[in-house]
C-alpha cells in the first residue's frame, strides 16, 4: 500500500524525520500499537498509535541527487502521520 | 626524578600528549542526573548498588552476543526463521537478557545489503551489542548514510556492486536493527563456535562485511 507522509512542521519531540516529510513511500511491515513519543515525551498520558515501517526509493526523497535512484530507505512512522497517496 | 622536573606541557614516552584533567563544572543535565539519583536513593526506591549493577550489565553486553546470534542462525535454519520473525524473542531464547528491547532482525542476500543508523539521535541494539560505536553518533555518519550510503561504504572499505540493493534503515521510533549477514562460502563447514568469531559488529551495522578470525 502506497502512504504519504504528512508535509507537517509541529513543535515538539517528533519522531517523523524531516527528509522523510512529504514524500511517498510502500508499507514494508505493520508493526503494531506504540505510546505517541508526541505525548510520551511530555509525561502527557500517552494515545496508542500504529507503527508502521515505510520503504522510500533514494529517488523519491533526493531526486536528481539520488546516489543510485533504486535504492532505499526504510523507516518507522507513527500511522497519523501517514495518508493514502 | 626530582617532581619540579616534571613538566605538565610534555608528551607521554609514545609521543602522544597527556589527557587533561575533567576540571570541568557540571552541565545541567549532569547536575540533574546526580541530584534525580540521590533522591531516589535517599528515598529508598533504589540502591546505589544497583545503579552500579546496572551500570555494569550494560557495559558486560559486547558485539560477541550479537556474533552468537548470527553464528547460531547461520547453523540452524529453523533458528533463522524465528530470528526474522522475532528477533527479540530469539535472542531471548538464547539466553539474553535484553530487556524490553522490539530487535528486528535484516538479511543480506545476494541481491539486498542492509545499513542500520538513527538519523534523529543513537537509536542502536545496546541491549545485545552493547554501546554504539562513537561513529554511529556522529552527525556525518547520521545524514551522510541516508544520502550517500555507496560513498560511506566505500570508506569503510566496502564495495556494494550496482546490481544490489541497498536498503538503509532508519530507527526512527520504538524498534532496533541487527544485520545478518550473508555467510561467507568458505566458512560452510566451520562450526557454529568458530562462525562467531567471524561475525563482526560492523557486520552487524551493515557497515561491514564477516570477516576471518586474525
Amino acid at each position: 500500500m502506497k502512504v504519504r507522509v504528512h508535509n507537517h512542521w509541529p513543535p515538539g519531540h517528533i519522531r517523523t524525520p524531516s527528509y522523510l516529510r512529504g514524500k511517498i513511500g510502500e508499507i514494508e511491515r505493520e508493526i503494531g500499537l506504540f505510546n505517541n513519543p508526541e505525548q510520551n515525551a511530555y509525561r502527557l498520558l500517552p494515545q496508542k498509535r500504529h507503527l508502521v515501517r515505510v520503504r522510500f526509493t533514494m529517488e523519491e526523497i533526493w531526486g536528481d541527487a539520488a546516489e543510485t535512484p533504486d535504492d532505499v530507505i526504510e523507516a518507522e512512522i507513527y500511522a497519523h502521520w501517514l495518508e493514502p497517496a | 626524578m626530582p617532581h619540579d622536573n616534571h613538566d605538565h606541557g610534555a608528551l607521554s614516552p609514545s609521543g602522544h600528549p597527556y589527557r587533561k584533567d575533567d576540571d570541568n563544572e557540571l552541565n545541567y543535565w549532569q547536575i540533574m542526573e546526580i541530584a534525580v539519583r540521590e533522591l531516589l536513593i535517599e528515598k529508598g526506591h533504589i540502591t546505589a548498588a544497583q545503579v552500579h549493577n546496572q551500570i555494569n550489565a550494560m557495559d558486560a553486553r559486547s558485539p560477541a552476543n550479537g556474533a552468537k546470534v548470527v553464528a547460531h542462525a547461520w547453523s540452524d535454519p529453523e533458528f533463522k526463521s524465528a530470528l526474522l520473525a522475532d528477533a527479540g524473542q530469539a535472542s531471548r531464547d538464547m539466553g539474553f537478557d535484553i530487556g524490553p528491547m522490539h530487535l528486528i532482525a535484516i538479511e543480506n542476500t545476494e541481491s539486498v545489503h542492509n545499513i542500520v543508523v538513527c538519523t534523529l539521535c543513537s537509536c542502536y541494539p545496546r541491549n545485545l551489542l552493547g554501546l554504539p560505536p562513537d561513529w554511529y553518533k556522529s552527525r556525518a555518519y547520521r545524514s551522510r548514510i541516508v544520502i550517500e550510503p555507496r560513498k560511506v561504504l566505500s570508506e569503510f572499505g566496502v564495495e556494494i556492486p550496482q546490481d544490489v540493493q541497498i536498503r538503509v534503515h532508519d530507527s526512527t521510533a520504538d524498534m532496533r536493527y541487527i544485520i545478518l549477514p550473508a555467510q561467507p562460502a568458505q566458512t560452510m563447514s566451520l562450526s557454529e563456535d568458530e562462525l562467531a568469531y567471524w561475525v563482526t559488529r560492523d557486520s552487524m551495522i551493515g557497515v561491514g562485511l564477516p570477516q576471518a578470525p586474525k
